[in-house]
């Protein structure tokens, strides 16, 4: 079973229209997992029917009980963050503000604060519209993206596509190069970076490409909307070239990508003449490549 | 010069203190193109300042020629091993987030675990634990006439994002005073991180794109801006790529639009470019021209 | 000699987890008595921060002469491990704990 996650650096490169793009392309062949749990997007064009749903707890955030609070203010003294707020006497707690640290549950002489398990979002088992699993999630408002939820969704992905005999997990990353993207290479098979030929896009691309090189996944590249700027193309393609990162397809700007979302398909079902065979070439290449070993040393 | 632009300019000689950030719930719907612009927009007369931070993937600086100011390390507290240790593990039972553990006859320390909250420091029994600061990232500041542009850079394998945010916000309001129009460009999403960048504004202005995308993420947003009780209005970007269901739904929350850049490729190639737009197409600033109208009837609302 | 795996079970049959860190749990082979012990590493595994130390101190405590597991451990595990003089293969990430014992003695399994 081989893990291939898609990311981009960069927001709005078209990441999550081209997953849903191969997960229809690849049907019953893979489970999907959206990783991308901040702003998850990718069930907008799957359909998901949230079959099986739970809460989910990183971390913990102090409570104050007003009632043994004795107002000694030791808490305020030793935290950190700002979390502790006094209001007319009555101590309590500013949720946005708490790490979890702990620190002002352990000084406090009254045992008035307890650390309880934080709520931070919700994770989801679905079937999709095309008959396939989806494992998605998202994430609460403040919550600390720390990479545990990435791990959770990927982990259930995997495991379904154990049981059902899927041959791919196919992850829709995260954004950036911190902890969600960390954990969303994590355990991967094969990368595939999606970018745009702007000033931003390639900027970008070098920064999450040092991510992935300390990983030693094996990666390739798609450049979407490559007719924007035929310069920034070019100097991308070097790059490429002289990473060893397969240069898989160049996508030229579309608006049926847009068209695709509003009608809550992929741009593959909108426009088969543009994007099917460029697409079907592309998946049936990665498939190729990860069959014969997809990991580089 | 108009009235709107005098009586902006008014506002800030009196010292009212002006923090815009600019958010979006999706990445990639125009937060960089719009904070440029508009920050360069306004410098044309005003002094501005436009800080960077989305420290994982800044990008502002490449939209202007500029002369480098200053560059400054940024540093997170971590503790550090030393002195005479009796090993009695409380430091390893205080912190929550497993960063420091006792192996043995040794305690170890794991930086990107530490969140910094001094509590295995300060209660360790023998002070062997001081607080000692370790390199996140880099702080880089930036000045193109009245428009200086302050960006932070996340060190790649650091993981913790807040902590450099918190510190780019800190330099800002040491190096630039009152009279500076403060524009923070915030990372994408609603996390935790987007907290630190925008709890300090003044006024939020959410850019999203007329697309399911763009509705669904800017939802989010908008909860989080009315979490914080932010004053904010919203920004569609990429006007006509999609449909109107973005403007149905800030009507119906009763939402400000204060302004709509239109879906035009030449805008798209001159921000692949890393050019600025309202200096070659008029309507764009146009746009800007709205936003500054409403920004100062919002401070005039707020004026005693 | 005592031989550790990183499973999702507690048996030979068990697959192995390719994950060290957030490994379910770690299976001790005591080669000479022929005897199992499992260590349930769900409560480590579950942590937000910190698991792959977690899991490494756990290790130093068992202080088993080889570790088998699959993709290997991450930086800040590796380096608790380093302090122990345990030999680490890895590569068994899509055997049973059967095979990867097999496979470990047959030298089929990389050195980390």
């Amino acid at each position: 079973m081989t893990e291939i996650v898609l990311i981009s650096g960069k927001g709005g490169t078209g990441k999550t229209s081209i997953a849903a793009a191969f997960s229809y392309l690849a049907g019953q062949d893979i489970v999907l997992a959206d990783c991308d749990v901040d702003a998850a997007d990718l069930h907008l064009l799957m359909q998901p029917d949230f079959n099986i749903a739970q809460n989910f707890y990183s971390g913990h955030i102090a409570e104050v009980n007003a009632d043994i609070c004795n107002q000694c203010g030791r808490c305020v003294e030793v935290c950190r963050f700002g979390a502790i707020t006094v209001m007319n006497g009555q101590y309590g707690v500013e949720h946005l503000n708490c790490e979890g640290c702990g620190y002002c549950s352990r000084i406090c002489p009254t045992n008035a604060i307890m650390m309880k398990n934080q709520n931070v979002g919700k994770w989801f088992i679905s079937n999709t519209r095309l008959g396939s699993s989806m494992v998605h999630a998202c994430l609460g408002i403040g919550a600390e993206n720390s990479g545990k939820l990435v791990a959770q969704v990927k982990k259930e992905a995997k495991r379904i596509a154990g049981e059902l005999h899927r041959d791919f997990v196919l992850v829709d990353g995260s954004p950036g190069i911190g902890c969600p993207v960390i954990s969303s290479l994590s355990g991967s098979d094969f990368v595939v970076l999606i970018t745009e030929p702007t000033v931003s896009g390639l900027h970008d691309l070098k920064r999450v490409f040092e991510m992935v090189k300390k990983f030693h996944i094996r990666a390739a590249c798609i450049i979407n909307k490559f007719d924007l700027n035929l310069k920034i193309t070019s100097e991308i393609e070097d790059f490429l070239k002289q990473e060893n990162i397969i240069h898989l397809v160049n996508i030229a700007f579309d608006d049926s990508f847009t068209k695709a979302m509003i009608k809550g398909q992929t741009v593959v079902e909108f426009s088969q003449r543009n994007f099917q065979q460029i697409l079907t070439e592309s998946w049936e290449k990665i498939k190729k490549i990860t069959k014969t070993g997809g990991k580089k040393e | 010069m108009d009235s709107c632009r005098l009586a902006l300019i008014s506002a800030t000689i009196k010292g009212i203190n002006m923090k815009i950030a600019i958010a979006s719930g999706k990445g990639g719907t125009g937060k960089t193109t719009i904070s440029t612009n508009l920050a360069s927009y306004f410098a044309e007369i005003r002094k501005v300042v436009l800080t960077d931070l989305d420290v994982e993937e800044p990008n502002s600086v490449l939209f202007f020629k500029c002369e480098h100011v200053r560059d400054e390390d940024k540093f997170k507290m971590i503790p550090k091993w030393e002195g005479e240790c009796s090993l009695c593990g409380l430091c390893q039972e205080v912190c929550n987030f497993h960063a420091v553990l006792q192996l043995g006859r040794q305690i170890m320390i794991f930086p990107e675990l530490c969140h910094s909250c001094y509590a295995c420091s300060e209660l360790c029994p023998d002070s062997a634990l001081p607080m000692t600061p370790q390199k996140i990232g880099i702080l880089r500041h930036f000045q193109n006439n009245r428009l200086s542009i302050v960006e932070s850079r996340l060190d790649i394998g650091q993981e913790q994002v807040t902590p450099l945010i918190a510190q780019t916000k800190k330099y800002i309001d040491d190096y630039f005073p009152k009279d500076f129009i403060k524009i923070y460009d915030s990372p994408p999403g609603t996390s935790c991180p987007v907290i630190e960048a925008i709890k300090d504004a003044d006024y939020v202005i959410l850019v999203t794109e007329p697309t399911p995308f763009g509705l669904h993420d800017l939802k989010i947003a908008v909860e989080t801006v009315r979490y914080l009780n932010k004053k904010f209005g919203v920004v569609i970007n990429r006007n006509g790529v999609g449909n109107a269901d973005v403007t149905k739904f800030c009507h119906n929350k009763n939402i400000p639009i204060l302004a709509k850049i239109p879906n035009d490729r030449q805008i798209a190639e001159l921000y692949s470019r890393g050019k600025l737009i309202y200096t070659k197409i008029p309507e764009v600033k146009q746009q800007l021209v709205c936003i500054e109208n409403h920004l100062h009837g919002f401070l005039d609302r707020d004026e005693l | 000699m005592k031989i550790a795996f990183t499973t999702k079970g507690s048996t030979w049959d068990s697959k192995m987890d390719p994950r060290f860190g957030r490994t379910e749990y770690i299976l001790i082979y005591d080669d000479e008595k022929d005897k199992f012990s499992v260590f349930d590493n769900r409560e480590n595994s579950n942590e937000a921060y910190g698991a792959g130390p977690l899991t490494a101190q756990k290790l130093f405590e068992l202080n088993p002469d080889v570790l088998i597991t699959g993709n290997g451990p991450g930086g800040n595990a590796a380096t608790v491990l380093g302090k122990s003089d345990m030999k680490i293969y890895i590569g068994a990430s899509d055997l049973c704990v059967k095979e990867a014992f097999e496979a470990y003695q047959k030298g089929e399994l990389e050195e980390f």
